[in-house]
């Protein structure tokens, strides 16, 4: 240490600092040496979650064993769930940041409406995509900006951008939906929406999706960054962070994955509807904060939001299957986002 | 003379129709420490922001090593060598202690992907060096967990990472205990003697005293006194000028002083 450099400054409390310092390299590790146990102290949000999902699955197994066993419930789940992990995942970015983005669903019915009048207007679906991916980024580009060099509240913001959008939609289209029936026979969509034995092929694309913003939130700049400025806005702008930029990343981000949750919906159904993405609103949300993200910013998990969108995915089909009645469907969701939000509290500590 | 680390010429900022410094001209040598006292309401913090670019002034000059700058922030400030220990020590709770050692400058490999484990072993070593080491945590600790001398080690370490040319401290010393107050004493010494500069804000004139090999006192948006340390024979002298600045009446020959240096 520093003590040949100044020998005569401060003895007792530099020495005492200096044999603390020699004791702490050779005891330098963390007290959950085991790590399985670190495993577990750095995961238990989205372990959290995974614990919910099996006791849920484990009930519904329970109440109906001979519909749980069979492989036509999970294939329609995982047809429609993709959809959603495309707009959870970069939603736990934005709530990490400290925002909310409530203008995801009008962003998807925007970007499939541009994927569906490129593949109407006869060009490749490849071609859709690539248009639907760059509406998305500009709508993106133009919340987040809105909300951020606006000065805006991002609730309310981007609730007043999703009526705004879903409103020009519906003036243009007067409600009139667009049927894609050329689209089966293309390339695209046996890359994006076919089957491989028997499985959707939309959950390997939504799995990459996952792996891949998993790694860019805990192992990227910007991830580091989305945290930090989600944790502390005033310390990030001090180190030099261009906190507004990181913001509006943000939203550019759901941009992009609402553009291609939008295309992979009209894929399933080959129609375009004026209302495409309305419905993923409330189930998106709950997803991210069932999966283990925190309301206050600065921390979340991208495997646990996922986690939370199989789960909200299940619930309706599992209430209908498990036997019971469609109208205990919305009680069920609200047991298990309480249930979910109570684990979570008592699961993690709020350091200020 | 030594290298001059940064030089503020003439900085004025005004919040609308209140100037909160009033033309203040300000520079730090090589291997200097300068006190920088003044009251509540002097202009200190404007003063820090200022130099850590996250203010930007009304008017007047920045020079780092003797060249003026255009486009000063807080990502530049950090570029050329100045680092800030914040009065609130601008840490993310929430974030570990790596993250907040590299926070705003991670250490990236190909397209921005971090290198963690790089990054794990810089802050083991950097907290290791300035003593602020215990076995119960480790550079993957959360800051939230550690006690308020911890936390002002971690705003340490990271200022101290890259080889700063002039570590700004704000109020180092403010709400922590003798034994760690003593840690940053001599921290502040451990720096000089490696030849970088340092500019240590406090409110407690005897801790600015004992450390400051030069004093600027602040008073009302105006540097009042600039001083060399054979110039104040104790901090009382010090203590007595304040008073003087904010009751006019007394001690010419310090203001002397203050019109030679300025």
């Amino acid at each position: 240490m520093s003590k040949a450099m100044e020998p005569d400054l401060q003895s007792p409390l530099g020495r005492a600092s200096g044999q603390m310092a020699k004791k702490a390299a050779k005891e330098w590790s963390h007290p959950s040496d085991n790590w399985l146990r670190g495993f577990v102290l750095d995961n238990r949000a989205s372990l959290g979650t995974l614990a919910v999902f099996i006791v849920m699955m484990a009930v519904f197994m329970l109440a109906n064993p001979t519909v749980f066993t069979t492989w036509y419930l999970y294939s329609s789940v995982l047809t429609t769930l993709p959809v959603a992990l495309f707009v959870v995942v970069p939603l736990v970015f934005v709530v990490t940041c400290g925002e909310i983005d409530l203008s995801f669903p009008a962003t998807m019915g925007f970007a499939s409406w541009v994927f569906a009048l490129v593949v109407q207007a006869g060009y490749d679906p490849f071609l859709g995509i690539a248009a639907a991916v760059v509406t998305g980024t500009l709508l993106g580009f133009l919340v987040g900006s809105l909300v951020v060099y606006g000065g805006l509240s991002s609730l309310i913001a981007t609730l007043g951008m999703n009526f705004l959008l879903r409103g020009l939609i519906q003036i243009i289209n007067e409600g009139k939906s667009t049927a894609l029936t050329n689209l089966a026979d293309s390339t695209a969509y046996k890359i994006f929406s076919s089957q491989i034995w028997g499985i959707p092929v939309q959950i390997f694309w939504a799995i990459a999706f996952v792996v891949f913003s998993a790694l860019l939130f805990n192992r990227h700049r910007f991830g580091a960054q989305v945290k930090v400025v989600g944790d502390n806005p005033d310390s990030a702008k001090q180190m030099g962070i261009d906190v507004k930029l990181v913001r509006v990343k943000v939203f550019v981000f759901t941009g992009i994955g609402a553009a291609i949750a939008g295309t992979f919906s009209v894929m399933i159904n080959f129609t375009w509807w004026p209302t495409a993405g309305d419905g993923y609103l409330l189930p998106v949300l709950a997803s991210v904060f069932v999966g283990g993200t925190p309301t206050w910013g600065g921390i979340g998990t991208v495997v646990g939001g996922a986690i939370g969108a199989v789960t909200v995915s299940f619930i309706q089909t599992g209430v209908v299957a498990a036997g019971l009645s469609g109208f205990y469907v919305q009680f069920f969701n609200g047991l298990i986002i309480i249930l979910s939000l109570l684990g979570h509290k008592w699961n993690q500590a709020r350091y200020r | 003379m030594s290298e001059r680390i940064i030089e503020l010429r003439d900085i004025k900022k005004s919040y609308g129709q209140v100037y909160a410094l009033g033309g203040v001209n300000l520079s730090v040598d090589r291997g200097e420490v300068v006190g920088l006292i003044g009251d509540n309401g002097a202009g200190k913090s404007t003063l820090i922001k200022i130099l850590s670019g996250v203010v930007k002034p009304t008017s007047g000059e920045i020079l780092v090593r003797g060249k003026p700058v255009a486009g000063w922030s807080a990502a530049r400030s950090r570029d050329a060598g100045i680092e800030t220990v914040f009065q609130d020590r601008a840490l993310a709770v929430q974030q570990t202690i790596v993250r907040n050692i590299f926070m705003g400058r991670e250490l990236t490999g190909f397209m921005g992907w971090l290198k963690v484990n790089k990054e794990v072993a810089e802050a083991s070593r950097l907290m290791r060096e300035i003593g602020f080491t215990s076995k119960v945590f480790t550079p993957q600790s959360i800051v939230g967990q550690l006690s308020g001398g911890e936390r002002q080690g971690v705003a340490i370490a990271r200022a101290i990472y890259k080889q700063a040319e002039l570590i700004i401290l704000d109020e180092p010393t403010t709400a922590l205990s003798l034994t760690e107050t003593a840690k940053v004493f001599h921290f502040v010494r451990q720096v000089r003697a490696s030849g970088r500069s340092i500019l240590f804000i406090g409110h407690n004139i005897h801790h600015v005293f004992d450390i400051a090999d030069r004093f600027v006192v602040l008073d009302r948006g105006k540097v009042a006194l600039t001083a060399d340390r054979s110039e104040v024979k104790s901090a009382d002298d010090l203590i007595n000028f304040m008073e003087d600045v904010a009751h006019p009446g007394g001690l010419p020959g310090l203001h002397e002083g203050a019109e030679q240096r300025a």
